[in-house]
């Protein structure tokens, strides 16, 4: 039972939006789509909601196949990144809206309407008018709106996307709680990795309209398993330095040498890419066996209490996020320290070899 | 500080002022002197109050013109509004043939409206006329300038054809500053096109309603040319409106007191009328609860 996606493709014209896309939804799963703008994330959502056909491929909702089944005779509720609400009927008509084609009683209708709003926090705001409301109030009844309905499918387009910092965060938090109360399936996109992780559940993370690996969203976060996957599901991106083994030593770009134990020590010798999270990168010594470095600053972005440094090392831009506020002259050069266990290492076609694996301090 | 702010304010506005005042308000002034005094010449004035107005408001004639006005403008507003809507709700969202359609449109805008007037004598002829002999080839009697009616039916045909194309071009902008989003949202819904219609095209056109509503309502009161042009008013007074009995009694009959009056009147009817359908349309289908 759930959502199964065979083989889909979507082009137009000649630009291909999916390709081959074969995803399985478990209903009552919670679901994460992560990629860049233009990823492909809305085309795919698009087409699982039916407003759009595939080029190619099927679309099997619990063992019957929907592929030509019109949107409006399917069971699934949609929340955009624009605040969507009808701009002439009240909160209350807004959120009865999709209730008022499936021929429910009065009583019926008003409990329902009810429930949604107290669970947004709408109650008071009723009676009015979707243009009188914030933003943050327009989007908690458009999803209200998706709510009310009961759909076995619940597609979120970046609904947060378009909120000031605060409210998103108040409402992932609430979000959280509302989906894990229902069991139909909850498709979310996002383009931030700290979203993604923050939702958990499964991912799906897709690049240029292809999926590129999936699983449940810490592990694919501890392991991702390719290079690709590790800069879509970094943020700020994950740092990279060409690297080579020999003897049991890892030399990071020109003279970083790091002597290789516990799960890196069975690599063979050869060429690589080595990918380190920004915060696995840190300005002070914290541990013995760090390695040191030395990096020229070209900017310091200092968020509240974190920095984020921006380097150069040789050629290589680097950035290291870590606590405190470094405010330091560009152009100066500066200590680096790097764990000996933080190193995603990859193989020169870029497919992990190694990971730091979850427990890391981060 | 603040002061000396404020008065640099009231320096730099100064021109705007002045031009308005030379361009809307000495006029209008003038009208109103005009109306209040009886004048024979230069310096030969005799003050007499409201008595213009008292006279003017008496006027049958002017009374039937008001009343024709009134039909005129109404039937403008009706068949022009839905009329507008319904064919920018029919033209294509995108492609080609978006600027095809709307350069055709635009085409009855761009014309000087004496010569719109010439046209529709022409159109309508009945011995040469397209429109004219064909509907006489029809077998229906069909004259501008002996019936009534079809005099109505001319100028009122000429108006839509004339101003609807304003109508379609506002509410047609209007349409296209939807986002996608609320088509698809209406959808998954299961709305059907009526209540796409009702529930996010008109609310969304609202605004561009209101000023096309306002603009042709003033426009056609104000309506002087085409059908000047076309029947003299005429044939009788069938076609007589307000702006065109005026100016039979500013440059016709030389009684430039009663005209004065009557400009005022038909100015301030204007402005009456204007604030109600505007006060209106900004709070028709807003807050009821369905």
């Amino acid at each position: 039972m759930g959502l199964t996606l065979q083989n889909l493709d979507k082009t137009v014209g000649r630009q291909i939006h999916l390709k081959d896309i074969q995803l399985e939804f478990e209903t009552g799963s919670r679901n994460i789509i992560l990629g860049r703008t233009l990823s492909g994330k809305t085309s795919l959502l698009r087409i699982i909601a039916g407003l759009d056909h595939p080029s190619r491929g099927r679309i099997i909702m619990d063992g019957k196949d929907v592929t030509g089944v019109s949107v409006r005779k399917r069971n699934i509720a949609m929340v955009y990144q624009q605040f969507i609400n009808y701009p002439s009927l009240t909160i209350y008509d807004n959120i009865a809206s999709p209730l008022k084609m499936s021929g429910l009683s009065r009583n019926e209708i008003d409990g329902r309407v009810r429930a949604a709003a107290e669970m947004l926090h709408l109650e008071k705001l009723l009676g009015r008018l979707p243009a009188e409301l914030s933003g943050g109030q327009q989007q908690r009844t458009a999803i209200a709106r998706a709510l009310v309905k009961d759909a076995a499918l619940l597609l979120l387009d970046e609904p947060l996307v378009n909120l000031d910092y605060k409210l998103r965060e108040e409402l992932r938090v609430e979000l959280q709680e509302i989906f894990n109360k229902r069991d139909s399936i909850v498709i979310y996109t996002t383009t931030e990795p700290t979203e993604a992780l923050m939702f958990g559940g499964n991912i799906v993370v897709l690049d240029e309209g292809r999926v590129l690996q999936t699983g449940p969203t810490p592990q694919v976060y501890h392991h991702p398993a390719t290079l690709k996957v590790a800069e879509v599901f970094s943020d700020p991106p994950i740092n990279y330095l060409k690297a080579g083994i020999d003897k049991g030593v890892l030399q990071l770009g020109d003279n970083i040498r790091v002597p290789l134990n516990g799960r890196y020590s069975s690599l063979s010798p050869g060429k690589y890419v080595v990918g380190i999270r920004s915060n696995h990168l840190c300005l002070s010594r914290r541990h013995e066996k760090d390695t040191e470095f030395k990096a020229r600053v070209e900017l310091s972005e200092i968020n509240g209490s974190e920095t984020f440094t921006h380097l150069k090392y040789g050629e290589t831009a680097l950035v290291v996020q870590d606590e405190g506020v470094f405010p330091h002259k560009i152009g100066t050069e500066i200590s680096v320290y790097v764990s000996p266990d933080a190193f995603f290492i990859y193989d020169e076609a870029g497919v992990l070899k190694a990971s730091p694996g979850a427990g890391q301090r981060s | 500080m603040e002061k000396w702010a404020s008065n640099k304010a009231w320096f730099l506005v100064l021109p705007v002022f002045v031009i308005v005042a030379f361009s809307a308000i000495l006029p209008l002034m003038t009208v109103v002197n005009y109306s209040v005094q009886d004048i024979f010449g230069p310096g030969q004035s005799v003050f007499v109050g409201t008595e213009f107005f008292k006279q003017v408001l008496a006027d049958s004639r002017l009374h039937e013109a008001l009343l024709r006005q009134f039909l005129f403008s109404a039937l403008v507003l009706l068949i022009e509004i839905p009329l507008g809507v319904l064919i920018a709700l029919a033209m294509p969202r995108k492609g080609v043939w978006v600027s095809a359609c709307l350069v055709t449109l635009a085409l009855p805008l761009l014309i000087p409206w004496n010569v719109i007037g010439t046209i529709w004598i022409i159109f309508t002829r009945p011995d040469i006329g397209l429109l004219g002999s064909t509907i006489n080839h029809l077998g229906l009697a069909f004259d501008h300038t002996a019936s009534p009616m079809d005099a109505w039916v001319t100028v009122m045909l000429m108006e839509v054809w004339h101003w609807t194309p304003l109508v379609v071009l506002l509410a047609y902008a209007g349409l296209r500053s939807i986002p996608e989003a609320y088509y698809q949202a209406a959808k998954i819904d299961g709305a059907s096109s009526w209540a796409i219609f009702r529930y996010i095209q008109l609310p969304k056109m609202r605004g561009v309603l209101t000023i096309a509503v306002l603009l042709r309502f003033m426009d056609s009161f104000l309506i002087y040319a085409e059908p000047f042009v076309l029947t003299g008013g005429g044939p009788g007074n069938a076609t007589t409106f307000l702006s065109i009995y005026l100016v039979k009694i500013a440059l016709g009959q030389f009684d430039l007191g009663p005209a004065a009056a009557f400009s005022i009147i038909y100015f301030l009817i204007i402005l009456l009328f204007s604030f109600i359908f505007y006060q209106a349309l900004q709070n028709v289908g807003k807050g009821g609860r369905s």
